[in-house]
């Protein structure tokens, strides 16, 4: 016969240290992801895309969110996988991030800033993201990307091409893919030297707002570094929509060249007007009268239709360029969309790859892990050629392409042709320069948040 | 001198369609008593109208081309229009060439249509409402049908391109004597300032000269004693928010080839031709066609870098600060009749 020796209270002596034992495990490892801004405790891990789903540059956005979505799948492991077979990094095996799936929320900037910030701040709040990926104006991007900085939550630039966002508002948890408006003035200077000579005089109709500003500034630098001559700078409205007032007076300048610092509907509707106006057929000094738009976009480019024959300008990337890494992604989108993607489409596929990477290298979501494993990171296979995410500004160098509209265009989606793919070496540029806030200009610290 | 001129010219466009559009928001005003917000959204319309076309003369089918890669390398697939298979290349491409001012046909109908669908459906239920709670619908329409135009044709603007033989533009300079290549004016701008004209006109003409026009008039001097005339002045009243409705219209559809449409345009237009309408003073016909040129040129003027950099910013306050002043001097604008607005 056996008596037991169990007694209440033993068992609940037991009991608990059994439940502490069992606990600590998890304890544990929450302790390693506390610390931060929305550590993802479950089996998924939630990213934000905030892209203009409404406004005047929603379709830049919208193609930007089907390439966000195509880069979850791959991430996941649906589908061909895409850029993952050809990015250098082999950290990313299909099976989401640190074996957590990857699920993502959406939020409409509207190409408004007010706006853009709140919808991110939801989705931080309420969604509990780890990353903003997204946008398609620097105005947006710089506003987005304090937020950011101040949560704690990393931030993947979007579409955004002012030199401020790496340059005097660059933030520690914010990082940028697409290139800037320093690389379009420095690729863009010899091709017009070459193209159109040194004895030129330049006209600047330049959007109002950040990116216009830093544009016209960088875009004058290089053309006068060329020889040109300056004639005049005129500011114009956001969205003015009928520019006739202001390129009436480039018609007697004297200037024989027009710099169109305009960007979306705005650029469409400038560069038609200057056709209209005649600008095009014009003979000024002895010289053809030209049109340079410095920063095109593949949906700009289609909506332009004709007027954009034979008008340089660059881009950060194109879906002709012939790399592995572009077929792969080309291939991916244009299976599932029907459509070559768009530059903006690109930037925001490969940074949420890039992150995603991070995270898999540093072994954790917490920021300023992601920042330590993205700063000074070099790689290949994402379409750009090699690439360097550059430590002290966060800022990403590769090559740039120069463009040029297509004379003759077989199909829809041929409105451009690469005219020239500019080494990496010619656009750089040091992290003090005076465009980009100079020796003033600091990332401050990474945030990690809570 | 030269470049005064083509402010002026410059000008004389932009404020046809300030004219169009607020001679329609006049004639909604008089006739119901609506302050109409959904005005702009007509304008837009209209030129979604001449989009409209455009697409369905270029509906094509698809032809595989073996010989040609499409960007992922698989054969191409060509589309090949209708209208070129049925009429031919040459007269098919005519009519594709044309299709702005083809859409005119196409435009007047459908806006029509629209109007007193929006009329009847709608707005007459808000006759004896304030004028806020007039103003809250017809803005909440607005967004209704800029929304809806976006879900169809997207937010880009679209280029609807003048017919090739107007595409250029016309020394304008060396018929008033200045040099060759002075004063060059696209000709598309000069038909569109020529259009109005003859819209404004026939509008006016219409107004004066027919029976219809005499009762409409009337009804907008004392709607009551017409109606106890035995007049039926509301199915009046409901053709001439069909007319209101087709001007606007219009003026969108020919406005399309100098700023191509976008589903957000009508509210850009709408601001400003309130401005023009209280400018010109509420309800007055030639007032607002007045005050639709004067802005649009002043508007011209304030935007010369000469006068920019006197004052910075002045051609984005210029309308507004017309508006302060002509409101402080004549509270009733430029031609406005007492009693209107002002119980």
């Amino acid at each position: 016969m056996t008596s037991s020796k169990f007694t209440r209270r033993g068992l609940l002596k037991t009991g608990a240290a059994a439940g502490v034992t069992l606990a600590t495990p998890q304890l544990l490892l929450a302790g390693s992801h506390a610390g931060f801004t929305n550590a993802p405790t479950g089996s998924t891990v939630t990213l934000g895309f905030n892209v203009p789903q409404t406004g005047p540059y929603s379709e830049e956005g919208l193609d930007e969110l089907r390439a966000q979505e195509l880069a979850v799948e791959h991430l996941n492991g649906i589908g061909d996988g895409g850029m993952l077979n050809t990015f250098s990094s082999k950290a990313l095996d299909g099976t989401g991030i640190l074996g957590k799936k990857v699920e993502f929320v959406t939020g409409d900037t509207q190409t408004k800033s007010d706006a853009a910030r709140a919808s991110a701040k939801s989705m931080i709040e309420k969604d509990k993201v780890v990353m903003i990926n997204g946008g398609s104006s620097s105005g947006v991007a710089i506003a987005v990307q304090g937020l950011c900085q101040e949560a704690g939550i990393i931030f993947m630039a979007g579409l955004t091409h002012s030199n401020d966002t790496t340059g005097k508002d660059r933030k520690a948890n914010g990082f940028r893919h697409f290139f800037n408006a320093y690389m379009s003035g420095a690729a863009l200077a010899p091709v017009l030297k070459n193209a159109y000579g040194t004895d030129r005089r330049a006209y600047h109709l330049t959007a109002d707002y950040t990116w216009g500003w830093t544009q016209e500034e960088s875009l004058k630098a290089s053309t006068e570094a060329i020889g040109w001559e300056t004639v005049k700078t005129v500011r114009t409205p956001v969205g003015a929509g009928d520019f006739s007032s202001y390129i009436a007076p480039v018609l007697n300048s004297g200037a024989d060249v027009l710099i169109l610092n305009h960007y979306g509907g705005d650029m469409i509707n400038s560069l038609t007007q200057a056709v209209q106006f005649g600008l095009r057929d014009k003979v000024v000094n002895g010289k053809n009268f030209e049109i340079v738009v410095p920063l095109y976009s593949e949906l700009m480019a289609a909506g332009a239709g004709e007027n954009i024959k034979g008008v340089f300008g660059s881009m950060n990337w194109n879906w002709q360029l012939p790399d592995e890494g572009t077929r792969a992604f080309v291939k991916s989108f244009g299976e599932k969309y029907g459509r070559p993607p768009s530059n903006s489409a690109q930037t925001c596929y490969v940074q949420t790859l890039l992150y995603a990477d991070a995270v898999t290298r540093a072994g954790s979501f917490n920021p300023c892990a992601v920042v330590e494993a993205l700063e000074g990171f070099e790689f290949d296979g994402l379409g750009n050629g090699p690439t360097l995410y550059r430590a002290e500004d966060h800022q990403c160098f590769k090559d740039v392409l120069v463009m040029k509209g297509a004379e003759n265009p077989t199909n829809q989606y041929d409105t451009l042709e690469i005219v020239e793919v500019t080494p990496r070496a010619q656009v750089e540029y040091a992290p003090n320069h005076p465009m980009f806030g100079g020796d003033e200009a600091s990332l401050g610290s990474c945030n990690a948040g809570a | 001198m030269d470049a005064i001129f083509l402010q002026i010219l410059n000008g004389l466009d932009k404020g046809s369609a300030y004219a169009l559009i607020a001679l329609g928001l006049t004639l909604i005003f008089g006739t119901l008593g609506v302050v109409n917000f959904a005005h702009g959204a007509l304008f837009m319309l209209g030129a979604f109208c001449a989009v409209t076309l455009q697409k369905l003369f270029g509906l094509s089918y698809t032809v595989i081309d073996e010989t040609q890669k499409d960007f992922l390398g698989n054969p191409l697939k060509v589309e090949v229009s209708y209208l070129e298979g049925w009429f031919g290349p040459e007269i098919g491409g005519a009519l594709a060439d044309w299709s702005v001012p083809l859409s005119i046909l196409l435009a007047i109908p459908i806006m029509v249509a629209i109007g007193f669908v929006m009329e009847r459906g709608l707005i007459k239920h808000f006759y004896k409402r304030p004028h806020a709670d007039q103003i809250l619908v017809t803005f909440g329409l607005a967004i209704v049908l800029q929304e809806v135009v976006k879900y169809f044709f997207g937010a880009n603007p679209i280029q609807t391109p003048a017919p090739q033989a107007f595409r250029g533009a016309l020394d304008f300079g060396v018929l008033v004597g200045f040099e060759p290549g002075a004063v060059i004016y696209p000709f598309w701008r000069l038909i569109y300032f020529l259009f109005a004209a003859v819209l404004i006109g026939a509008v006016f003409a219409f107004l004066r000269f027919t029976t219809f026009g005499m009762v409409v008039r009337a009804g907008m001097a004392d709607r009551e004693t017409v109606g106890l005339l035995g007049i039926n002045i509301d199915r009046r009243f409901t053709i001439m928010f069909g007319m209101a409705s087709a001007v606007a219209g219009l003026a969108g559809v020919m406005y399309t080839p100098i700023l191509s449409p976008h589903y957000h345009m009508g509210m850009d237009f709408l601001v400003i031709s309130f401005v023009v309408v209280v400018v010109g003073g509420m309800g007055s016909l030639p007032g607002a066609v007045a005050a639709g040129f004067l802005l649009g040129i002043l508007q011209s003027f304030a935007s010369m870098n000469e006068i920019k950099a006197v004052i910075p910013g002045i051609d984005q306050v210029i309308i507004y600060l017309v508006a302060i002043v002509i409101l402080l001097v004549r509270p009733r604008g430029l031609m406005g009749k007492a009693g209107v607005m002002e119980e």
